[in-house]
């Protein structure tokens, strides 16, 4: 390591550095991108495989028989649901009864922050119910867990049909060692979070539930079950959870083996498995399928019931039942007998699902992405904050020439800006964020009050409203202590933003790589190129179209994009401010981090970028 | 002892031809001298093993949810003293192997229990004999012991071997001495907790292993009597399984006497061994019928629980048996009907006793609540901290009473015992009595007792905090992603007897006897389990100790070797030396005569 001791070598190497710092950053930015579009690319991935051996070697057979019959269970409930006007509580407490199963209903309520434009609520109440079925000899410390959704409408009733079906089924069966609790649970996510709060005594967010009083030990798996016909063509794997998190790869392996032993079509992001790679219309489906995986786990919010299960470390995901208009039909027989199979397997478990990974992304069923391939692309984008970062280091210290120190000596000097001068930015940028975040909440009478607008729009409008003033705050408060911003100043600044953002995109990008490389992306090549100098209006225009509101914007539409249902500017505008009042209303029902995070972190770091520009 | 022991064996089948079944008239078996009497009809009448006796029976239970509770008892008596400076060395009933144990660890009372499962107490109400998931193991030694811990190691290992069980994983982190929930229950008056051990492996397997040598211990083995019943295919295929062995010291008022009772409790479960069918039988219960009575036995006796089918009405029993018998089980009296095996005419003509329940209606009644119930669980996420809540259900409509609640967690869980909470109905219910001795790191765990006064109709929830230490790398267990056990809390307790409960039901006895409660069945003493808990610590990934150790050593050779490099190396400025180029060139330059370059 003689390089950065021997002075010689140093000035050398902070030579090349500096003096070919842009193009260096440029390539950079490149490489990461390809990097990133190369994870796409088949042979660059890895197939996936079993790693858990408990799951991998033993064979089960599945003998399921009763589909049909689930199927009336399944349009009775349909019919005591229409008739309750909801959860037909009692009918399902009896059923399950009957089927020999310890029964618990659990009620709960909540209030949400503002109504819920999407799906029409705003004090919810509602009531769990669960039987657990006990495992002969076990001593209920162990739990498997598989839920169907009372859903409003005509939706999932198949799903809790098949539940109950499959609740007689294992019953009877004398081969369990694990507890197996089947959940009913109503309004979604929100009775999901009251049933998880119930069962594990937290509270998180302020939600109002009855004690739960039939547990079955420490959950070791879960599947969520959403099924609306009574046949289907193709089964979707739904794994993105609450702030990104993912289940164990197995669980995935685990799916995808059984339908490929019992020939069911399986998709994830519902898009099919392709052979073709070599070709561009191959690559292209593979890089659509991870865009939709990383956009999806970028935006921190549960994609299915499973979602919520992940905070308490059980492994669970979603199985959606697809009907589109393919020829191959799959019958609910099928199904059951595709879930007693993964049901017996994880009853096989002997420890929890660790063996394979849990930072990975999906170009398909049969691909995946480990954390160590896709990690360099992020590295490769960060590099270049701490390239521009040593860039200005080096210039603060060349222009104070004889001290290897140049912060300490510009502080001493009376020329240069006092700690205030850096200070003062930093702090009414973070004051903007923390108005961000708390004000649209708690503004939202006063607003509905004064403006025509409900709610739900208050609480969206006031949001951009304040991300909208936040770039017209007075940016030079400077001159106020110092009268002149100089040259140093503005370094300064930027020296300190760079370095917040390299941390902030850092820390990001280690819990959810997905959020962490979209901002990368967009907040990268403004923060290394954002000088006062620049010509004002084109970088302010730049600036504004890579903030991260626009950016969520752009994620919307490409989102739809990938989704094959494109939609025009104004529904993408709609979908944007229904996105906000959804981000908003995640984060206060179940906790998702991503609204603080841009609100209070993202924002005032961009913010700071912002005052740069407008230096004087 | 060779000697004894062969003449034991030979024995046998001597005494199976010429066993004549003792008349045992409807009492409550206790009448030992006069059965010894009928027994001592062998070649061999040893003066001093003769006053031993044993008994069978089999007491069958329809529970409500419509399984089928079945417990075997066997009771081995014997009149004689282990303690005494005379060796006892002639064995007859009593197995030998334990009267070795019971003399040379000098144990006064010895209490040994397997399970498979957990007992529902909710569906099923309550056991005869309670026990805790896995295997549990208490003991009180002699006073004359000297060093108790040594001797309890000694005797966990021995007993192990006994069992073929993992009771030699009893060390001093999962044994505790409990000062007030485990006192003896022979007669004696040794009660300083010094010589009491408790110990619970919750971990502990119970197989067929286990089974084999328990039946070994019976008088005819698994030969004759009763014990045909238990193949093991049938036993665990059954929702609950429990086995258990108990020595004490009984009182003969004279001298002492020692009591073996060996008991094994199993339910069969409606769904999966009934095939839904409310329709129960001997055979449909254990593939086997029954022939004879154990030829050694004084009494063997299956008892059937007829307290809530008096007349038939809910369920058939046949062959119909004119016996029955009245008894106040757990402060709740119920109705047995009686098949005596030491008598001819009860195996009838076809020599085989089937006993039969048919169900005349699908659903029986609603069960009565049981009148205290406990779960636990252990509440939060994430793998720093977690919080243990111990839930303690009174039922009774009217009536408080204590309990007394044990709670034994392993070192590993960091107890903060200030945030002990105990609330009943919302309000802070101060405990009467609290012990607690706290853990020491790797070598004993935290033990906790609580008096607690539970109000009536109510549920006492006990919360205490903890953290979760983080193991060294060679004390993880095998399966460390599995998760550690933590043994059931043990809730003992004076219940109000259900039949104090009914005081407006008094149709049917007379007004006269039912205005005050009467004092013996006021009460009973109940002891509960609650589930065990599987607790996930901290884990380290083992599969990659190659990747860790690459990675520490780069970061300690680059970034530690650099920095430390640069903070102690004294920089001085030297006089450039030329390059090894311009060296290179002024040699060349000497030698072609031209001025050299500086």
């Amino acid at each position: 390591m003689g390089l950065l001791s021997d002075p010689n070598r140093r000035r050398a190497l902070t030579n090349l550095l500096t003096r070919l710092n842009a193009p260096i950053c440029v390539v950079c930015y490149l490489a990461g991108v390809m990097w990133f579009m190369g994870l796409a690319f088949e042979p660059f991935t890895l197939r996936t495989y079993m790693s858990e051996n408990a799951m991998g070697s033993t064979m089960v057979e599945e003998h399921f028989p009763a589909g049909e019959r689930a199927l009336a269970t399944g349009r009775e409930f349909a019919a005591h649901k229409k008739k309750v006007g909801g959860m037909p509580v009692n009918w399902l407490v009896k059923t399950m009864e009957s089927r020999g199963l310890e029964v618990f209903t659990q009620s709960f309520t909540r209030k949400l922050p503002f109504p819920d434009e999407n799906k029409e609520r705003y004090l919810v109440r509602g009531t769990n119910v669960y039987g657990i079925l006990r495992a002969p000899r076990a001593s209920r410390t162990e739990a498997l867990v598989l839920t169907a959704p009372c859903s409003q409408g005509n939706a999932n009733n198949q799903a809790v049909g098949l539940l109950l079906g499959l609740a007689q089924y294992f019953r009877s069966q004398v081969y369990w060692a694990k507890d197996i609790i089947f959940l009913v649970n109503e309004h979604d996510l929100i009775g999901m979070q009251a049933w998880l709060e119930g069962y594990h005594h937290t509270n998180t967010t302020g939600g109002d539930w009855s004690p739960l009083h039939g547990r079955g030990g420490s959950i070791q798996a879960s599947l969520s079950l959403e099924l609306s016909s009574d046949v289907i063509t193709s089964l979707d794997l739904v794994l993105e959870g609450l702030n990104g998190q993912l289940p164990n790869l197995d669980l995935a392996n685990l799916f995808h083996a059984f339908c490929q032993k019992i020939g069911v079509l399986c998709t994830i992001q519902g898009k099919l498995q392709r052979n073709d790679w070599e070709s561009t219309s191959g690559y292209s489906h593979s890089a659509q399928t991870m865009m939709l995986m990383v956009l999806k786990q970028a935006s921190g919010r549960p994609w299915g019931d499973h979602g919520l299960f992940l905070r308490y470390h059980i492994e669970a995901a979603t199985i959606r039942g697809i009907n589109s208009f393919r020829q191959y039909k799959t019958d609910t027989t099928t199904i059951g007998r595709l879930l007693e199979g993964m049901y017996r397997k994880l009853n096989n478990l002997l420890e929890r699902l660790h063996q394979s990974y849990f930072f990975y992304l999906m170009p398909s069923l049969t691909r995946f992405v480990s954390i160590g391939y896709y990690m360099p692309a992020f590295g490769l984008l960060a590099v270049i904050l701490l390239l521009r970062a040593l860039d200005l280091w080096v210039q603060l210290g060349a222009s104070a020439p004889g001290t290897e120190d140049g912060l300490a000596e510009r502080e001493q000097s009376p020329s240069s800006p006092g700690v205030l001068s850096i200070l003062t930015p930093v702090v009414i940028s973070h004051m903007t964020g923390v108005a961000l975040y708390c004000l649209p909440v708690m503004s939202q009478e006063m607003a509905v009050q004064h403006f025509p607008v409900s709610e739900t729009e208050a609480v969206v409008l006031t949001a951009i409203a304040i991300y909208t003033a936040g770039l017209a705050l007075p940016h030079n408060t400077h001159r106020l202590l110092q009268g002149e911003g100089t040259e140093h100043g503005w370094r300064v600044l930027k020296l300190v933003a760079l370095l917040y953002l390299a941390v902030l995109l850092g820390c990001t990008a280690l819990i959810n790589f997905s959020l962490g490389f979209i901002l990368a992306l967009s907040l990268v090549p403004i923060a290394a190129f954002i000088t006062p100098h620049t010509h004002k209006p084109l970088s302010a225009a730049i600036m504004v179209l890579l903030s991260p509101g626009c950016t969520l914007l752009y994620c919307v539409l490409i989102f739809q994009e990938l989704q094959e249902t494109p939609v025009s500017l104004q529904d993408g505008w709609m979908l944007f401010l229904s996105v906000i009042s959804q981000g908003i209303l995640d984060h206060s029902l179940y906790g998702s981090l991503v609204y603080p995070l841009l609100a209070l972190l993202i924002y005032p770091c961009w913010l700071l970028l912002w005052n740069i520009l407008f230096w004087k | 002892m060779n000697v004894a022991e062969t003449v034991f064996i030979d024995n046998v089948p001597t005494t199976e031809t010429d066993a004549s079944p003792p008349s045992v008239t409807e009492q409550k078996a206790d009448e030992a001298d006069h059965v010894l009497d009928t027994m001592q009809t062998q070649d061999f009448p040893p003066p001093s093993t003769a006053k031993d006796q044993f008994q069978e029976e089999l007491v069958i239970k329809p529970l409500h949810s419509g399984d089928i509770y079945a417990s075997f008892q066997f009771r081995t008596q014997w009149d004689t003293d282990f303690l005494l400076g005379s060796k006892v060395s002639h064995y007859r009933l009593f197995p030998k192997s334990l009267g070795q144990v019971i003399s040379k660890f000098s144990v006064r009372e010895l209490h040994i229990s397997f399970t498979q499962g957990y007992w529902r107490t909710m569906q099923w109400g309550q056991p005869f004999l309670p026990s805790p998931p896995g295997a549990e193991l208490w003991v009180w030694f002699q006073d004359t012991v000297t060093d108790v811990d040594l001797a309890w190691k000694e005797l966990t290992n021995v007993l192990s071997g006994i069992f073929c069980a993992s009771l030699n994983f009893i060390d001093s982190t999962n044994t505790v001495q409990p000062s007030a929930s485990f006192k003896p229950l022979g007669v004696g008056n040794v009660t300083d907790q010094r010589f009491l051990r408790y110990a619970v492996l919750p971990r502990e397997i119970v197989c067929t292993e286990n089974l084999t040598p328990w039946k070994k211990l019976l008088p005819c083995g698994s030969k004759a009597g009763l014990a045909v019943l238990m193949k093991s295919e049938k036993l665990f295929h059954s929702s609950f399984h429990s086995q258990a062995l108990h020595i004490r010291p009984v009182c003969k008022c004279k001298s002492t006497s020692w009591e073996l009772r060996q008991t094994l409790n199993v339910v069969f479960d409606l769904h999966t061994s009934g095939q839904g069918k409310r329709e129960w039988s001997l055979f449909k219960m254990f593939s086997r019928t029954l022939t004879e009575a154990c030829p050694l036995a004084s009494s063997s006796k299956v008892y059937v629980d007829i307290t809530d089918n008096p007349q038939g009405e809910l369920f058939e029993l046949s062959p119909a048996t004119p016996l029955v018998s009245q008894a106040v089980v757990l402060g709740d009296g119920r109705t047995y009907s009686v098949y005596d095996l030491t008598d001819h005419a009860t195996f009838g003509q076809t020599h085989s006793l089937n006993v039969l329940l048919r169900w005349r209606a699908a659903e029986s009644g609603e069960m009565l609540r049981p009148l205290l119930h406990g779960e636990r669980y252990v509440a939060g996420y994430g793998l720093q901290t977690g919080e243990i809540h111990t839930l303690v259900y009174n039922n009774h409509p009217y009536r408080a009473f204590p309990v007394l609640l044990l709670d034994t967690v392993p070192w590993y869980l960091r107890l903060y015992i200030h945030t002990l909470t105990v609330t009943s109905k919302g309000r802070d219910n101060k405990p009467s009595y609290i012990h607690y001795q706290p853990s020491k790191d790797r070598l004993q765990p935290h033990l906790l007792e609580m008096l607690i006064q539970l109000p009536p109709n109510s549920v006492t929830e006990v919360t205490v905090q903890f953290e979760r230490a983080l193991l060294k790398w060679t004390e993880y267990t095998p399966d460390p992603n599995h998760g550690f056990y933590v043994g059931s809390s043990v809730i003992s307790a004076l219940v109000p007897s259900v039949v104090a409960m009914d005081t407006n039901n008094t149709q049917e006895r007379p007004l006269f006897s039912s205005f005050f409660p009467c004092k013996e069945e006021s009460t009973y003493f109940m002891r509960i389990y609650t589930e065990p808990l599987l607790v996930n610590l901290p884990t380290p990934d083992f599969s990659m100790p190659y990747n860790v150790i690459c990675l520490t050593c780069t970061v300690v050779a680059v970034g530690y070797g650099s920095l430390y490099n640069l903070l102690t190396r004294t920089f001085q400025v030297e006089e450039p030396s030329q390059g090894l180029a311009k060296r290179l060139a002024n040699i060349i330059r000497r030698l072609r005569g031209v001025p050299l370059l500086t």
